[in-house]
């Protein structure tokens, strides 16, 4: 069967989607991202979308689902690279991805998690360190 | 209006879908649409398309390169002989769906495109047209 396949970077997992989706691969492509964010325990995951020509109802929600299943398992979700024209169309369709947050390309969406998930990390090791003081 | 050229394509299974988002793009181009009404007319022909398939267990599609004064355009039919739709005014309602959908495929396909139009007798199908004027 096919299947888009998913990188693991450190923390992180990227998925590039490089071809038009139809409705399984799409789902496909949900079940693995939630099964490789629990086995690797990654703290963020990066969608690349700039090959997608159009983003529809279907493709918008599977990308929503994407961002709530792996905020419930305690991971970040940005998608970058969406095209002018499909955001463009997206408002108009009614489609807000609330939920998923959305970088301009690659380096600006992995900076974004770096943030996100970097941040998080800093106070849980500051905290660390009071603790050994006391 | 008239039709200077029409290809048909018959939609069963959803591996369908691409080459049928495919083949209108091509005609999009064709007729020198600007991308961001390409784009518009694909995802509205993908709401529309999946619709056909979802509800109406497939069907045909026909795409038409069609001429009204000076404005070239294509227009979309998607003819299903599914169990149609009883109550159309809600079908085209933002956030309803019988489905588990979002609710925005047909609402939001109407808002993509110049002109739609539905028609549905329950029991025997649904038919949508719709046409996107190459600078509407």
């Amino acid at each position: 069967m096919d299947r888009i396949p998913i990188l693991q970077m450190g923390k992180f997992l990227l998925v590039t989607i490089q071809v038009d989706l139809y409705d399984r691969l799409a789902l496909n492509l949900e079940t693995d991202l939630a099964q490789m964010v629990n086995k690797t325990g990654a703290r963020g995951v990066l969608i690349d979308i700039s090959a997608l020509s159009i983003v529809d109802s279907f493709m918008g929600r599977i990308l929503g689902n994407i961002g709530t299943m792996s905020k419930i398992m305690d991971a970040e979700t940005v998608v970058v690279g969406m095209q002018p024209a499909v955001a463009i169309t997206l408002v108009e369709l009614g489609l807000e991805l609330r939920g998923v947050s959305t970088a301009l390309n690659v380096e600006k969406g992995m900076q974004l998690l770096h943030t996100k998930v970097g941040s998080f990390e800093d106070n849980e090791q500051e905290e660390e360190v009071d603790d050994s003081t006391e | 209006m008239i039709v200077l050229n029409k290809d048909g394509m018959l939609i069963q299974k959803e591996q369908d879908v691409v080459p049928f988002r495919n083949r209108v793009k091509e005609y999009a181009v064709k007729i020198g649409m600007s991308l961001v009404n390409q784009t518009k007319l694909i995802t509205a022909a993908s709401e529309l398309v999946r619709n056909m398939l979802k509800y109406g267990g497939g069907g045909n599609t026909l795409i038409e390169v069609v001429s009204k004064g000076r404005e070239n355009g294509i227009r979309l039919t998607f003819s299903d002989k599914g169990p149609g739709i009883t109550d159309i005014q809600l079908a085209m309602k933002d956030g309803y769906s019988t489905g588990k959908s979002l609710g925005l495929g047909l609402p939001g396909a109407k808002r993509l495109v110049s002109e739609f139009d539905i028609k549905s007798i329950p029991g025997s199908g649904t038919t949508v047209t719709v046409i996107k004027w190459k600078n509407g």
